[in-house]
């Protein structure tokens, strides 16, 4: 069996790409999702605060993955549910299980990544103490609580400070229990300020930057945690130790995008996002195989997870209908200073791009009053003044068609920040 | 009245009831946890020791190399993963020489096969991340890695397939002579025995010096791990030991059978009999002392770092025998404990027999089939499977591709399992780099469903480790209800 | 008079507040960099509003769901959180539920329905 495109994860970036890759002509679309339904994390993340750009309105998560499902069954796109992609290999092979159908291959003329990310657990935080019972994720404890309807734990302790964690703190909070305090390694927190506001504060609860559990009391079910300050090198100040009881111990710490399917195919990952790296075209280092959504890099508003899935959906459908053969191909590396820690994509091919192009980056702490510039060729393209940038937002730069004409042998794009 | 109880379901109790299947006699197992493999043989480096170190002339050496000569065999019989994949001992600087010297004459006189000293230059081409400090090694190709949930399991699955009965959740609480035998009290009532074995890890000496004139002493020595993500396979191709020099003990860094990178452990002597806490100073250790004899070791790569206790006893040997009259002792089984159990249970059902003079069991089936990982058969052979059992066909755990046929398998089979650590244990399932994000609802649904419980009483590791607390607005409840 | 500090939840700058009232009248708002400041600084402190949202059990579901997520369709006072809680308390619906559905009309007196935010079978 062979499909045009095959589409790896049903949620909000593999749902986006699908629609995007039909509305640009194709039809022989596969949609594979490993759960029980389509839409992904977002049938878990029942908080409002999703679709302000796309839709002009404030839509929960399963609202707005509602949408994009519906835009799938509008178009009669196929997909399977329950189905795991086991393998893919370099030539876009795709072996596949569920229940009913057992293994196969399938085969594909063109491949998105859409697997989105996992959370990072404690084992890579290097958490000292016991391992009891009642230390989550702040995504498995969300699963639990908003799709089982069960409570966790009664006294919670949250480690980091990322949305996940402050929407749960909110979360447990109006469901019962009792949130007393969100602790955060760095010194600033990696969530969204109008999460910390209408999560945190609303409800009266603590947030400790710099800080971090240094021990995990109890045996069989989590008894307390210790909080510690941590100096600049994040290590935690003897003598600045806390006890909190409590039962649970909810950890934030950041997502880690799933490319386990993508390094096995032999994708190039870029070391900072744990991501793909890309072109223009959101294809990876394999032709015809692209990336969108938290398997590339990790989004704080899915919103962009959508944008930018649609943009590979329509990538790899120009690919397909070029005949599915490797173009020849023009990349110039887009290099970065100033602070930014990773630009998406890495590289740009002006034959490729339409009118405009978003470039995507994320800067290493909070910066205030900067200037962000483009440069081609040593000469500034563009510009534009940021008064406050962080690492838990996303920021971009937007280059256009024009910019590239105006240099027809530009060597290298160049984002910078400065000092205003 | 049983003819012997074992106390303990960890490897050594499991591998005594094990043998002594066997024989007709009427064998029971007590163990306090609720599943078996809960204690020191859960916390360790999985590791087959070739028997090179045991001092020469000790029970320790004899039955370290005893038991890796049987466990090949054994692991095709039992069906456990083992991996005779080398050991190598790395020497870090000139003057440590003498020591791997003598290291080398001590295994050779303990009858270890095979061993060599072997030069840098070979040294890098079978270990080529090995520490540029690194002069020269000592090379043991019988050095093994094992699963030791699934041999631990493996021993007490065949051994009730053979009708030795096991108790979870039973805690001995005393032990008293009567004129037939021995009255054990625990918690679930009183059993009576003829003999008892006595394979209570950090606890033997407890029991030991209730009932025997001459005391003994076991300290709890902790060991810290960490264990690296399978992106680290390959790193590692062998079992890197430390010898022990100028640095001190050191580590070891090794492959394990499932393809992860395992490092550790610490040796540090506690009194808290259960205190498998980490702590912040050994995990250092382990990335500090890791880093002597592997460069560039892949650490951020860690999915969990764990604690386990050893039971130390004093002299540094192990104490198998009849203590006192009718109680044999299995204490101070510390490593090299878990490459020697077959030989320690062969011992110690031997002892037995020759005592009470049990027969041979007619039927005794030696043989016993590990829960199938659909992974290992041809694409046709798991087609089959699916379409007889399409449980076989619904991967719940992503990150060690374990299948709900394997789980179904795991809580379904004699001695199954009944928690999420007890699946963990037997399928893997959890045991990723997302540790068990994922797959902890849904096999905890899995668990609900098929003992028929409901879901808040499913635990982690037994009683008190319930993983949920109650139902999402059950406090507004009380609240309306008090009203 | 009366001051009050918040934090301006526009964008990550999170500028720090002070709105001065007077007779529950905002007199002045400073520490704010933007107009969004200003704006959202008086309507927090006049009348914060929230929307809030929860589950409620399902009953019958033909795909085995045992909560619907839920929310209300609008803003409620903040004050009534706690209340809008209290009120989906023991709350069961039947499948099936569509989005838009109104699960309990006029929620703990707000004059606020919470409605289905997925559509269940």
């Amino acid at each position: 069996m062979k499909h045009d495109l095959i589409i790896l994860g049903g949620g909000p970036a593999g749902l986006a790409a699908a629609i995007a890759a039909y509305d640009a002509g194709l039809r022989d679309i596969l949609i594979v999702e490993r759960d029980r339904e389509l839409g992904g994390i977002l049938n878990q993340c029942i908080h409002n605060g999703f679709g302000l750009h796309t839709f002009k309105e404030e839509l929960t998560g399963p609202e707005y993955a509602a949408r994009f499902i519906a835009g799938v069954k509008e178009r009669n796109i196929p997909y399977v549910l329950n189905t795991m992609a086991l393998h893919v290999s370099p030539d876009k092979q795709v072996t596949l299980m569920n229940r009913t159908d057992g293994v196969q291959t399938v085969e594909a003329n063109a491949i998105i990544l859409a697997m989105g990310c996992r959370e990072r657990a404690r084992g890579a935080l290097n958490i000292p103490g016991y391992r009891p019972a009642g230390i989550y994720s702040a995504g498995t404890a969300q699963r639990l609580v908003n799709i089982e309807g069960f409570m966790p734990g009664r006294e919670v302790v949250i480690l980091g400070s990322g949305d996940i964690g402050l929407i749960m703190a909110r979360r447990l909070t109006l469901e019962g229990a009792k949130v007393k305090v969100v602790a955060e390694l760095m010194p600033y927190s990696g969530g969204l300020k109008r999460n910390i506001v209408q999560c945190l504060d609303d409800y009266g609860i603590p947030l400790k930057l710099s800080h971090t559990v240094v021990d995990i009391r109890g045996r069989k079910r989590v008894e307390g945690v210790t909080i510690a300050a941590v100096d600049a090198h994040n290590k935690p100040i003897p003598g600045t130790e806390e006890d909190y009881d409590c039962d649970t111990l909810l950890l934030s710490c950041g997502l880690i995008p799933e490319n386990e399917l993508s390094r096995e195919m032999g994708v190039s990952i870029n070391p900072i996002t744990n991501g793909p790296v890309v072109n223009e075209s959101l294809e990876t280092s394999i032709p015809g195989v692209f990336a969108a959504g938290n398997v590339l890099h990790v989004h704080d508003l899915v919103d962009f997870v959508s944008e930018e899935a649609g943009a590979a959906g329509r990538a790899a459908a120009a690919y397909v209908q070029a005949g599915s053969v490797d173009a020849e191909r023009h990349p110039i590396p887009v290099r970065f200073e100033g602070g930014v820690r990773y630009t998406v994509p890495s590289t740009i091919d002006p034959a490729f791009i339409g009118e405009s192009l978003v470039v995507r980056y994320r800067v290493g702490g909070v910066m205030k009053n900067r200037i962000v510039s483009a440069w081609m060729d040593g000469e500034q393209v563009t510009k534009k003044r940021r008064q406050i940038m962080a690492p838990g937002e996303m920021e971009e730069v937007k280059l256009t068609k024009a910019m590239f004409d105006a240099h027809p042998d530009c060597k290298e794009v160049l984002i910078r920040i400065e000092e205003a | 009245m049983y003819d012997v109880i074992i106390i303990g379901a960890g490897v050594t109790g499991c591998a005594a009831a094990r043998w002594l299947s066997r024989y007709d006699a009427h064998v029971c197992v007590l163990e306090k946890e609720e599943d078996v493999c809960c204690g020191t043989s859960k916390a360790n480096s999985a590791i087959v020791h070739a028997g090179f170190d045991a001092e020469n002339g000790s029970l320790m050496a004899k039955l370290n190399v005893r038991g890796s000569e049987m466990m090949e065999a054994l692991s095709k019989e039992l069906d456990f993963s083992y991996n005779r994949c080398g050991s190598l001992v790395v020497c870090l600087s000139e003057e440590d020489r003498p020591k791997l010297q003598a290291l080398y004459e001590n295994g050779l006189q303990n009858g270890v096969k095979g061993l060599e000293i072997i030069d840098r230059k070979r040294l890098v081409e079978l270990e080529p991340n090995v520490s540029d400090d690194a002069v020269a090694a000592l090379w043991a190709p019988t050095g093994a890695i094992c699963c030791p949930f699934e041999m631990t399991l493996a021993f007490a699955e065949n051994a009730a397939q053979n009708g030795v009965e096991f108790c979870f959740d039973t805690e001995v609480q005393s032990l008293c002579r009567t004129g037939e035998g021995w009255v054990v009290r625990t918690n679930n009532g009183a059993f009576r025995s003829r003999a008892i074995v006595n394979a209570a890890g950090v606890y033997a000496d407890v029991f030991h010096n209730a009932v025997c004139e001459k005391p003994i002493h076991i300290t709890p020595r902790r060991g810290d791990y960490c264990l690296l993500d399978h992106s680290a396979e390959g790193f590692v191709r062998h079992t890197v030991f430390q010898l022990p020099g100028k640095f001190g003990k050191g580590v070891l860094v090794s492959p394990t059978v499932h393809g992860n990178v395992i490092v550790g452990p610490t040796a540090i002597d506690i009194t808290d009999r259960e205190g498998t806490n980490t702590t912040a100073a050994g995990l250092n250790e382990v990335v500090q002392k890791a880093g002597l004899s592997m460069k560039n070791l892949p650490m951020r790569q860690t999915i969990t770092s764990f604690a386990g206790l050893r039971a130390h006893e004093d002299g540094h040997e192990f104490l198998i025998g009849e203590s006192a009259q009718d109680f044999f002792d299995c204490a101070g089984i510390e490593s090299p404990g878990l490459s020697s159990a077959p030989a320690i249970g062969e011992l110690v059902a031997g002892m037995l027999r020759k005592k009470y003079g049990f027969a041979e069991k007619r039927d005794f089936v030696a043989t016993r089939k590990g829960i199938l990982d659909p992974k290992t058969l041809s694409t046709e052979a798991w087609n089959a499977l699916i379409q007889r059992e399409p449980a076989y066909g619904q991967i719940i755990c992503r990150c060690e591709s374990v299948t709900e046929g394997e789980i179904l398998d795991a809580i379904r089979r004699p001695l199954g399992a009944k928690s999420l650590d007890g699946v963990k244990r037997r399928t893997r399932a959890g045991m990723g780099r997302c540790q068990a994000g994922f797959c902890s609802p849904r096999v905890m649904e899995i668990l609900s469903r098929e003992r028929n419980v409901p879901l808040s009483s499913i635990t982690k590791n037994g009683a008190g480790s319930e993983l949920i607390v109650g139902v999402t607005k059950d406090k507004y409840a009380e609240v309306r209800d008090e009203a | 008079m009366e001051t009050v500090n918040l934090i301006c939840i526009g964008c990550p700058m999170g500028c720090p507040m002070t709105v001065t009232l007077e007779n529950g009248v905002v007199t002045s708002v400073v520490g704010n960099t933007c107009k969004r400041g200003d704006i959202y600084a008086r309507k927090e402190v006049t009348a914060p509003t929230r929307i809030v949202t929860s589950t409620v059990r399902i009953a019958n579901s033909r795909v085995g769901a045992v909560t619907v997520p839920c929310k209300t369709k609008t803003d409620v006072p903040k004050g009534k959180i706690f209340a809008v809680m209290q009120a989906l308390t023991g709350v069961t619906v039947p499948a099936p539920v569509k989005i838009g559905d109104v699960l309990v009309p006029n929620v703990a007196g707000t004059g606020v329905d919470v409605i289905a935010t997925k559509d269940v079978e």
